[in-house]
């Protein structure tokens, strides 16, 4: 008790700052008054703390985002690999060639929320773009945005292809202006997981407004075939005070837990995790009920360690494999919790879910009471 | 009869209601073309939609959280999520989500928030920005029933009316005592009101700040005791004018006047404690209503002090006369509790506080002369002395309730 200090002053300081009615509203609601009739419909979730209703866990109020708004859809990029076209040089060697246009989008990062995002093609994360080690790559980059930007790989190439502001200006490198356009050109190595991202400065405003991608180079001799994805785990600095409002896997904040992530059971699933997370030092992956093989950087073949979580700083990476043995929805999440509760939540889907008694106990852990179409795929 | 005549011919013999129409009907004629078309020559704006939201109010209940929000930004804002400490949350919006100019709306967000942490609730608004409220300790919001308004009322009965009571009884002191005395107990009256006046005025300020800008805030304060002040002035003239008749001014008008400048104090003072009660930021010890009581007890004093009687016409007031003084300036207490735990609103408060303000600087300017010396002085070494012992009084008694 001797922790809750009165005074005159305080007293009347706490009373503005959370002035009270004690019953202006319970009145209104009490009576059937409240415009919203929902409101009078205080719903049950049958468990977790009792007279809590309706808070299984975080999660969204309301209907989803507008995904043809937004251009994109975190279901489908989940397994949109970008190979570019293909052709054979004098050499013999194989030419990949993509175009990436660096284009302004409103876009919708929890429902309702609207985000002046910065992005490549059009969507954040930008396109996975995907060849094999060894192959020459030549990335023709547009930019038309009002904004100066660059593609910056991670990779190994010489310095006018690195995408840095003030390098090779003279030959048209270094940073892109408005209207101009710029071709990156190296071969295809090492292979692993990678990113690109805009390197021009401020360069945590320009990342974190959206402009990055995952980078993948695959070994020569391939990986064993396996349902792969695509995760890049990011979040919006929505009001632009340097801490991020909503987190995601992929953009739009609890979109898997909306929508679960279909897998088969016994299959090999690979998953491309990447880091862009700008504002907070760290990010995690954590996988429910499973365990899975971590590769670094994907730039061994032999997994470094078999786990349930891994933590990753920014622009770090890994590559996941993992199969799932018995059906049900699992969740995975950042084990930062405080970024699982604010949009970095999902599920994985294994088997029919109409078969599943899991799917039951995702409706009722994901329900959005209020219009949400928590649970349903 | 002249120069009416002479002005008429001067503006063609319009008569003078005429004129004072002609530029108001000018005023909407302007306005409706330059609205019509748009304001002309006027950019929507240089930069995004600002977006102001204040929170009003917050209600507990096991499972909810209940925030009542008013837009006073210029621009209409939609609010898209709510977050309780960093964890979205659902909720929905007895008002809609989207809030106009000055409208609000109450939202009500499931979160299963545990008796006695503190909270932060982050509304997130289409654009992206956000609007925090804190929630410093969280408890229950008492139901509004008979019961709560029958505890409500005994809090301002024991923090009110009866210190004021008990102070009264210092009436056959004040009668007693010799004639010297009646400048130094109107000195400390005047002390004491001084000190009261200024506690309201700075709690006043300081619940302004979270109300509303749009309703004014701060001015509120000022405009709250502006007018406090000239109503009772005026009020104050028309009794002399009526009273003029059957003789001077009396001991028992002054301690009326008095009684009614506390009372108004007293309703801000009920306010904060009831609005406090309800929000669970007042634990209703003993100790402190003790402390309460001590401290409204010289105000007690401050009503009977005037009834030494200079002129005296009014002998003796009856007993029921000071029982009806004691009601005045206690009373209220009861009022403001009642309305700061159901329908506390800043901007409401700024206001009342104000014209608890105003009520007392008025009373102070009435008491004032009576605390004259022989050569008309006022400020001279009793009153000087009366006026410090009136402020230490309340100051030293206002740290029995300073937990």
């Amino acid at each position: 008790m001797s922790d809750r200090r009165l005074s005159r002053r305080a007293l009347l300081g706490a009373a503005a700052t959370v002035p009270a009615a004690a019953g202006l509203h319970s009145l209104v609601s009490g009576s059937g008054l409240g415009a919203d009739s929902a409101l009078a419909d205080p719903r049950s979730n049958g468990g977790g703390h009792s007279g809590h209703d309706d808070f299984a866990h975080a999660s969204f109020a309301g209907r989803t985002v507008d995904h043809r708004a937004n251009g994109f859809h975190p279901t489908e990029l989940l397994r949109d690999f970008d190979y570019g076209t293909t052709r054979r040089l004098a050499s013999g060697r194989l030419l990949r060639e993509w175009t990436i246009v660096a284009q302004d989008k409103e876009i919708e990062v929890a429902p309702g929320v609207k985000y002046e995002a910065w992005t490549y093609n059009g969507r954040v994360p930008g396109p996975t773009l995907r060849a094999s080690e060894g192959e020459r790559l030549r990335i023709r980059f547009v930019n038309s945005s009002e904004h100066p930007h660059t593609m910056h790989f991670h990779g190994i190439h010489p310095a006018l292809m690195d995408g840095m502001p003030g390098i090779g200006e003279r030959q048209g490198a270094g940073q892109i202006e408005p209207g101009k356009s710029f071709s990156y050109e190296f071969d295809a190595e090492p292979f692993g997981l990678h990113l690109y991202h805009c390197h021009v400065a401020p360069l945590a405003a320009h990342i974190a407004r959206g402009l990055y991608g995952a980078f993948i180079v695959d070994p020569k001799r391939g990986r064993p075939e396996a349902d792969e994805m695509v995760i890049v785990m990011n979040g919006f600095d929505t009001n632009f005070d340097l801490s991020n409002e909503v987190y995601a896997a992929n953009t739009v904040g609890f979109h898997y837990v909306n929508e679960p992530i279909k897998v088969r059971r016994d299959e090999l699933v690979r998953i491309y995790l990447v880091n862009v997370l700008e504002y907070d030092p760290l990010n995690s992956f954590h996988i429910h009920a499973n365990f899975f093989q971590h590769y670094p950087t994907g730039t061994s073949l032999e997994p470094s360690e078999y786990t349930d979580t891994i933590v990753q700083g920014q622009g770090q990476r890994s590559i996941l494999e993992l199969k799932f043995p018995f059906d049900g929805d699992y969740m995975f999440h950042a084990h930062v919790s405080e970024f699982a509760e604010l949009g970095w939540t999902g599920f994985f889907r294994v088997g029919d879910p109409s078969l599943l008694s899991g799917a039951a106990a995702t409706a009722a852990y994901c329900k959005l009471p209020w219009g949400g179409n928590g649970g349903r795929a | 009869m002249e120069a009416t005549a002479h002005a008429e011919r001067a503006s063609g013999g319009l008569p003078a209601w005429a004129l004072g129409l002609i530029p108001l009907a000018l005023i909407a004629a302007v306005v409706s073309v330059f609205a019509l078309l748009g304001g002309p020559g006027l950019d929507d704006r240089t930069g995004p939609p600002v977006e102001e939201l204040s929170v009003e109010q917050t209600v507990l209940h096991p499972g909810t959280i209940e925030l009542t929000l008013r837009n006073d930004g210029p621009d209409p804002v939609e609010v898209a999520q709510v977050a309780v400490n960093d964890a979205f949350a659902p909720f929905s919006a007895s008002g809609g989500r989207e809030i106009g100019r000055l409208g609000s709306t109450t939202l009500r967000v499931s979160y299963p928030w545990i008796e006695g942490e503190a909270y932060e609730v982050r509304v997130l608004t289409s654009s992206g920005g956000t609007v925090d409220a804190e929630i410093p300790v969280a408890t229950e919001t008492p139901a509004a029933d008979l019961d709560f308004y029958g505890l409500m009322a005994l809090l301002g009965i024991y923090v009110g009316v009866i210190p004021v009571g008990l102070g009264m009884l210092w009436l056959p002191f004040v009668r007693r005592v010799g004639a010297g005395w009646i400048v130094a107990l109107m000195a400390f009256t005047v002390g004491l009101l001084a000190f009261l006046a200024i506690d309201a005025g700075l709690e006043g300020l300081e619940i302004a700040a979270d109300a509303p800008a749009a309703f004014g805030g701060a001015t509120l304060v000022f405009t709250g005791a502006l007018v406090a002040y000239l109503l009772l002035a005026a009020v104050d003239v028309h009794l002399r004018r009526r009273s003029d008749a059957a003789g001077s001014s009396s001991g028992l008008y002054l301690a009326l006047l008095v009684a009614l400048g506390i009372g108004l104090h007293n309703l801000g003072e009920g306010l904060a404690i009831g609005s406090a009660y309800a929000t669970g930021a007042l634990a209703l010890g003993a100790f402190l209503v003790v402390g309460f009581a001590i401290h409204n007890t010289t105000e007690g004093l401050a009503i009977v002090a005037p009834l030494r009687g200079g002129g005296g016409v009014s002998a003796r007031p009856g007993l029921g006369l000071l029982l009806g003084l004691g009601v005045l300036a206690g009373a209220p207490a009861v009022l403001g509790a009642w309305i700061g735990a159901a329908a506390f609103d800043p901007s409401l408060a700024a206001l009342l506080f104000g014209v608890g303000v105003g009520a007392i600087a008025r009373v102070i300017v009435q008491i004032a002369p009576s605390m004259r010396d022989r050569d008309g002085r006022f400020l001279h070494p009793v009153s000087v002395a009366g006026m410090i012992a009136g402020i230490a009084a309340l100051y030293v008694t206002g740290l029995l309730v300073a937990v």
